[in-house]
């Protein structure tokens, strides 16, 4: 145990500032090049990491250019109750998700084979297979590519915050006083930009690794076709007796966490607030739509058999009357 | 011309009173339910009233709306094999009553559109998915202005072919 730990210390403060200052761009896994239109996932094994922050940094840094830069002061907003959600004088902070930090690293106190350990997992957007985020955004602001990643195009965005209300983790942040509603009805309607982990996506484009995952010292993320991903986390779950998260999570999620202890356990053991996600289980939030999208399919022929029986009907009254 | 039984039921306006009263209903649930699905219910307070709680969960009235869409295409059906069947002989349809039919229908088509969108392993791209999106909410806005201009105008869906 003691090992573990000065082995954490001693990382967090050398490799992490080494991780980070990484400036060389390491390349896709060649099966994540050739399946373009494949969902890609990432395969977060929580065995290794060692909450450096290496990857919080990296993350900071390379997508800094996307950050907000709020206009003050911010729009009178109506009604008076509308809150102003600003983190722009509180952009060092990196203990849980805002619009300025996209992933953090998430602690837990818990008992591995009778003894005590902390467990330390970098937290941040699940990508789901089916997300809620982009399947109700109203304006098309939240999107999910080809390839698996949900996005939330800062352009359009309102900053309604619909996207967080309806994800399971809570997971987009606002930042008022940037974005087009200040173009349309800044005290009426939208409350700024939603903003959240795009898993570099144009760096996903070019053949790159998503900074968190390149930059990570300890290999504790992994990006592959989910497929792949899921083969591999079901091994290590075998080999380590471990368990799984990310597989039914909200019908699929396209991040895979592989712990050593029940996620249940974990999610009794980590703060969760606002920013901090749970690690509860979670049904398919858009199930409904699928349930009915096939009952829709049927209701122009349930129409049409309604008028016809009604005329048949008619058309037997018709003979008992003789006419 | 003999008349049937059905031709008898379908054809006297004020048989239609409950067809008319079955969309309007529909059409307001979607209407309130569509909306539902811009963040404004619960900015606005509407979900304060009490027992309107329920209208700021996106899910809930993303649900309702899709049980008036399934109720709103049913009708369709029921309506247009209807008229085709027997209510053409006796009505036709006016120009106002084909505008009405023409938005209705980009209405339902970019609903279905967007029910597409939503079902897992549907990707559209981002410009269409913007274009479906705000065409549902315009298309249906345009029905309201011209539904509300005919209303005031008196301009019926159809009328009784002169012999």
């Amino acid at each position: 145990m003691e090992k573990g730990i000065s082995r954490r210390s001693f990382l967090k403060s050398g490799l992490a500032a080494a991780g980070a200052a990484a400036a060389s761009t390491v390349a896709l896994p060649a099966s994540v090049k050739a399946a373009k239109k494949t969902e890609l996932a990432t395969l977060i094994d929580i065995r290794k990491c060692i909450g450096c922050e290496a990857c919080v940094e990296a993350c900071r840094e390379v997508n800094a250019k996307k950050y907000p830069t709020p206009s003050k002061p911010y729009p009178k907003m109506y009604p008076s109750g509308v809150k102003v959600s600003d983190w722009s004088d509180k952009k060092d902070v990196t203990d849980r998700l805002t619009p300025y930090n996209w992933v953090f690293i998430q602690h837990a106190q818990v008992v591995i084979k009778g003894k005590k350990e902390e467990l330390t997992f970098p937290r941040r957007c699940m990508h789901c297979q089916n997300p809620p985020c982009a399947d109700l955004c109203p304006w098309g602001a939240a999107r999910k590519l080809d390839n698996g990643i949900s996005v939330i195009d800062p352009d359009i965005c309102l900053g309604g915050s619909k996207c967080k209300d309806v994800c399971p983790w809570k997971i987009p942040q606002r930042q008022t006083g940037v974005g087009l509603y200040l173009n349309i009805l800044p005290s009426l309607a939208g409350n700024g930009v939603m903003y959240k982990c795009d898993r570099c996506y144009e760096r996903v484009a070019k053949g790159e690794l998503p900074a968190c995952i390149e930059v990570c010292p300890e290999k504790v993320q992994k990006i592959g076709p989910r497929d792949e991903i899921l083969k591999e986390a079901e091994e290590i779950a075998r080999e380590i007796g471990g368990y799984i998260y990310g597989v039914e999570e909200n019908g699929g999620t396209n991040t895979i966490y592989v712990s050593p202890v029940p996620f249940e356990e974990l999610n009794k053991a980590i703060e969760k607030e606002d920013g901090k996600p749970h690690f509860r289980k979670v049904e398919d939030s858009m199930a409904h739509a699928d349930n009915l999208a096939k009952a829709m399919i049927i209701a122009p022929f349930a129409g049409l058999a309604a008028a016809a029986l009604k005329m048949v009907s008619f058309a037997g009254k018709d003979r008992e009357n003789g006419k | 011309m003999k008349r049937s039984s059905f031709d008898e039921a379908a054809s006297p306006s004020s048989r239609l009173r409950p067809l008319r009263i079955l969309y309007i209903l529909t059409l307001i649930i979607l209407a309130f339910t569509g909306f539902g699905q811009m963040p404004i219910f619960k900015r606005y307070g509407i979900s304060s009233i009490p027992g309107m709680s329920w209208s700021a969960d996106y899910y809930s009235t993303h649900y309702i709306h899709y049980l008036g869409a399934i109720f709103l295409i049913a009708l369709m059906a029921y309506a247009a094999t209807e008229f085709l069947a027997s209510r053409r002989k006796h009505f036709t349809l006016t120009k106002a009553g084909a505008v009405q039919i023409g938005i209705l229908s980009a209405v339902v088509a970019t609903g279905v559109f967007r029910v597409l969108k939503n079902l897992p392993d549907v990707v559209f791209s981002p410009g269409f998915t913007m274009f479906i999106d705000i065409s549902h909410l315009g298309f249906m806005m345009l029905y309201f202005i011209v539904a509300l201009y005919l209303l005031i105008t008196g301009r019926k869906w159809i009328r009784p072919v002169l012999k």
